[in-house]
């Protein structure tokens, strides 16, 4: 039979052949160099971000005695996308959560993000994630990533140390280093010191295999940071002392601040009432710290720095350092309690005429009247407007009326009012008598614990003050150290600050002394009590104090809240905490047990009406 | 012998090792020659290829038109035997397990038939216009097509379409072809766009076309039938579809055609294929840093889906060398086989060049979402002894035959 020839048609099967091979080309083309979107979906699903967070930095006493520090706990993360169908009731019941609760949880991440990793249960501990650990590859897309919490073995300074918890919604939006879940310091030192304490975050991108298996950092580690350790802080509080005041503090109201006068080191800072604080970590931290926020005996509030409180007769040492300074007064001046123009501030006292010393130690009211009239009326000034300027830039000297801008937390600035208030309330017509109440410490006038510490020290130093602050030093900075070594000078001469401290020494030996009964013969101290009126209800006491007289080591402030005579309570308070610290315990056990047990928060409630 | 085939085929079994060894190594691997993984494998596998190759030169061209008939009704009789004593792999009842080694008598079907039908069609009394013709040839391909279809192994069954090619050479009307090629084409249009849509379409595409050209009044019968059949066609679609296709084959259709996104099911193998090798962009990510295939993410990464291996790790660039190997191996065949005095060797080549080309053309299209998921190796890539046997005797018969060609009268 005929054959036809067929061969031209190879062509036609060579064009065929390479029109398919066309086509495919130009769909790799397109998937391979025209889109992006292919390189990013294998990175989101062939790479994963681990976020290396660094131990936070601890933070130690002035004797190297650790106060916080970090334990491991165990976040478990989801990424939505990679979880695959699995046995959830297994995953459940080896966590110990609800059907419902998991559910909840994967509904949140999702609705967070698919792609990114969320947390799905916080703050397990090895003992929590130990049953699901091995089997973890039958759960692909989710994963542990240790975080740290942090851990108090002294229960003590809690609103000073402050609290570290997870970033809000403004944290983010403020700083763009944290992320969602991230922990930062709520408050107090804490909050302070974040930046130093928490180091830097690092990262590394890894591979990971379909079941969700590390398998090695991508491209050896080019987009990895290496996390950097946080610093630790050495505070200048003394753990022992603390914990002490804090002893002595418990069920009553008020604040202990005590620093060492040549360095400005505060060395404890006790708020009254207060709480343990590992109660503000881990997973019970947000349901505690509601109950803390909503006592009304307020315990969050660090009352050292941010209670305000007019000084009463504890400001009579100021008041006498100006009378002396400006010349109306010298320490041989005689004051009696009689005569019209003792009429405003009613003497306490039988012992009359006074002179400045026995006036000082037995707190006689009418000679800071008298005294403060006549620096309110020195002819030096053309009028009392003048002359209490020049009054309050002294009383600024002190160091009150602002913040000292250290690491103190929460500090508010008291205040010492102004030629411009009176002008305001008195409406320009005011004078000495108007303004009496200042003579001795109370009225508008307004100072912190921490500021009345700052005075006695300035007592205690001759004249001046270095800064009270926490920070001694830090790992990793060497230069932080002497930011707070500035001396502040407080200039009244020489001899008045002797008349000051002979004055505050006869506080304790005088037997006229407000605080007599807590001479100590081998002990020198030195202090001013005050009884400060309250219109909310009983006197405030409070005291203020240095010790030994001579080489001063210690210098306190001790305010009790409704609590009565500042002889009473606040005195004792700081004689002891005064011993406890120069002496390490006590040789007055009677006296340390009644302030112990004394309990004026209760006693107070029941007595209202 | 034809040093540019061998060269061509040495080429792509180098390359599709390297490729292997790159899927299936672990980064801390020791010895290429580690029988215990794929790779070392597939070394063994090459050795005993290259072996057979040497063989199949030395023996006589002859033997194998000879015994073409005889070699065929032994495949014939090995899947019958499978249907009874076939090892199920995957959900195909395509295995001889003798010992440890499993063998796919499927794979030497393809040569078998190319050997059967050269054999036929290379008689002078065949005439592709004659009915006769056409029925034994259409016979001698479908017959192990539908033995492989009953082990439930459709990808193979389907590689038997591409005889097509092979009549279409011998004189087979290109009509059939493109015929084919339309119905095919309706029927995905169908199943994308619905029975109800497609019918009327191609009712107002007549009206349309009748309105325009006069000339085509001439021969209504001829059209109006054509649109009847196509519009029985189309309405047998989804029937089909739905009932005589399997599930699985339905749903990677569907995702093909973009009906379906299932990232996680029928999907998956695509969508992660698709990734891995979109991901490669131009150069690549460098040999054995593809950080998709070389975790697992690439399901049946080392058989099926070697091609992602490339695309990820050697970019547009090496998938670009590797279709041009193809290209160029397909297209020297096609001259070979043009230059045989032989129609035997001539047939016998076609078919070598429509297999190799089927399989290239429909694993790689499978690979980058072009079409369905069906599961047949890209040749000398693919993990596998038997697929690397089989392709390599496929193609050295047909070397052999050429370098005999001289001899022939």
């Amino acid at each position: 039979m005929y054959r036809k020839d067929y061969s031209a048609r190879k062509y036609v099967i060579i064009a065929g052949f390479t029109l398919v091979a066309v086509v495919i080309l130009v769909r790799l083309f397109y998937l391979q160099v025209y889109t992006n979107q292919y390189k990013l979906s294998a990175r989101d699903i062939a790479l994963r971000r681990v976020i290396e967070y660094p131990a936070r930095g601890r933070i130690y006493d002035r004797h190297h005695k650790l106060l916080v520090y970090n334990d491991a706990v165990y976040d478990l993360m989801v990424i939505p996308r990679q979880v695959k169908s699995m046995d959830t009731l297994k995953f459940c019941r080896l966590l110990q959560i609800s059907k419902a609760f998991f559910i909840k949880m994967m509904a949140k991440a999702k609705h967070y993000s698919y792609y990114k990793p969320s947390i799905f249960l916080k703050q397990l501990s090895q003992k929590d994630k130990g049953p699901i650990e091995e089997i973890m590859y039958e759960f692909p897309g989710f994963y542990f990533q240790t975080r740290t919490l942090r851990h108090y073995p002294y229960p003590i300074a809690a609103q000073l140390l402050g609290n570290v918890g997870e970033v809000n919604q403004r944290d983010l939006k403020r700083y763009s280093y944290y992320k969602p879940g991230d922990y930062i310091g709520k408050s107090g030192i804490e909050m302070f010191y974040e930046k130093e304490l928490r180091g830097k975050k690092g990262s590394r991108l890894v591979e990971v295999d379909v079941h969700n298996n590390v398998k090695g950092s991508f491209q050896n580690g080019k987009f990895d940071t290496l996390s950097i350790p946080g610093a630790d802080l050495t505070l200048s509080l003394d753990e022992k002392l603390q914990a002490y005041g804090q002893l002595l503090m418990q069920n009553k109201k008020g604040s202990i601040v005590a620093i060492a006068p040549k360095t400005g080191e505060i060395l404890a800072f006790v708020s009254s009432p207060t709480y343990n604080p590992n109660l503000l970590v881990g997973r019970q931290r947000s349901k505690n710290y509601n109950r803390l926020l909503h006592d009304s005996s307020k315990p969050l509030m660090d009352r050292a720095s941010s209670g305000t409180y007019p000084p009463g007769s504890t400001f009579k040492l100021i008041e006498a350092l100006i009378g002396l300074q400006d010349g109306v007064v010298t320490a041989n001046t005689w004051f009696t309690n009689q005569g019209p123009a003792s009429k405003p501030i009613p003497s306490d006292s039988y012992i009359s005429p006074v002179q400045m010393k026995l006036a000082i130690a037995a707190s006689i009211n009418s000679y800071f009247w008298k005294t403060f009239r006549a620096i309110m009326d020195n002819p030096k000034y053309a009028n009392t407007h003048d002359a209490f300027d020049a009054w309050r830039k002294k009383v600024l000297s002190f160091g009150l009326g602002h913040r000292f801008n250290t690491d103190i937390p929460f500090e508010k600035p008291g205040y010492i009012p102004t030629r411009a208030y009176y002008d305001k309330v008195y409406h320009g017509s005011w004078n000495a008598m108007t303004i009496r109440s200042l003579s001795i410490g109370q009225g508008e006038i307004l100072v912190t614990p921490v500021q009345l510490a700052n005075v006695a020290a300035i007592i205690a130093n001759r004249g001046y003050y270095v800064k009270p602050h926490f920070l001694i030093s830090m790992s990793g900075d060497d230069t932080i150290s002497g930011k707070y070594h500035k001396k502040y000078k407080v200039p009244f001469n020489q001899s008045y600050y002797k008349v000051a401290r002979e004055a505050m020494t006869e506080v304790f030996t005088s037997t006229h002394g407000t605080a007599h009964a807590y001479y100590m013969k081998s002990l020198s101290q030195a202090g001013k009590t005050g009884t400060v009126q309250n219109p909310q209800g009983k006197d405030n006491s409070m005291f203020m104090a240095f010790a030994p007289v001579e080489h001063p080591k210690i210098a306190i402030a001790v305010v009790v809240e409704h609590a009565g005579y500042g002889a009473t309570w606040a005195a004792p308070i700081a004689s002891l905490m005064i011993e406890k610290y120069l002496r390490g315990k006590t040789k007055r056990p009677l006296l340390e047990k009644r302030i112990i047990n004394a309990d004026l928060i209760h006693n107070q409630k029941l007595k209202k009406p | 012998m034809d040093w540019l085939t061998v060269v061509l085929y040495l080429s792509l079994v180098v390359y599709g090792w390297l490729s292997l060894y790159s899927a299936s190594g672990s980064s801390e691997s020791t010895s290429i020659f580690d029988f215990s993984e794929r790779y070392g494998k597939q070394l063994l596998w090459i050795g005993l290829a290259l072996l057979l190759a040497f063989m199949i030169l030395v023996i006589d061209a002859k033997f194998f038109s000879s015994f073409a008939y005889i070699f065929y009704f032994l495949i014939i009789f090995s899947l019958i035997g499978l249907l009874f004593f076939g090892e199920t792999v995957a959900g195909s009842r395509s295995w001889f397990q003798i010992g440890n080694f499993a063998l796919q008598p499927s794979e030497f079907a393809k040569f078998a038939t190319a050997l059967a039908l050269a054999k036929y069609l290379g008689k002078l009394q065949t005439d592709m216009r004659l009915f006769k013709t056409k029925a034994v040839a259409i016979t001698i391909i479908s017959f192990p097509a539908l033995l492989i279809l009953m082990q439930n192994d459709t990808g193979s069954a389907l590689v038997y379409f591409s005889f097509i090619l092979v009549l279409y050479r011998e004189g087979l009307s290109g009509w059939i072809i493109v015929i084919g090629l339309l119905l095919a084409a309706l029927f995905i249009i169908t199943i994308k766009f619905g029975e109800f849509y497609v019918a009327i379409a191609l009712v107002a595409l007549a009206v349309l076309l009748f309105a325009l050209f006069r000339s085509l009044r001439h021969q209504w019968k001829i059209w109006l039938s054509s649109l009847f059949v196509s519009l029985i066609f189309v309405s047998m679609v989804d029937y089909t579809f739905k009932h005589v296709l399997e599930s699985h084959q339905r749903i990677r259709i569907a995702v093909m055609l973009g009906m379906k996104e299932d990232p996680h099911g029928a999907g998956y193998n695509v969508n992660q294929s698709e990734i891995a090798i979109g991901s490669g962009g131009f150069i690549g990510k460098g040999y054995r840093k593809g950080m998709l295939t070389r975790n697992h993410f690439v399901p049946e990464q080392s058989t099926d889906f070697i091609f992602c291996t490339v695309g990820e790790e050697r970019g547009f660039l090496g998938s670009m060398v590797l279709i041009l190997l193809f290209l160029a191996l397909l297209i020297r065949i096609i001259q070979l086989s043009e230059r045989q005095r032989s129609a035997f060797s001539r047939i016998y080549g076609y078919g070598v060049a429509s297999i190799l080309f089927f399989h290239f053309a429909v694993n790689l299209a499978m690979t980058i979402g072009l079409f369905p998921v069906v599961g047949i190796p890209l040749p000398f890539f693919s993990y596998g002894g038997s697929s690397l046997w089989a392709f390599t005797i496929l193609l050295f018969i047909f070397i052999k035959q050429d370098a005999n060609r001289l001899n022939v009268l």
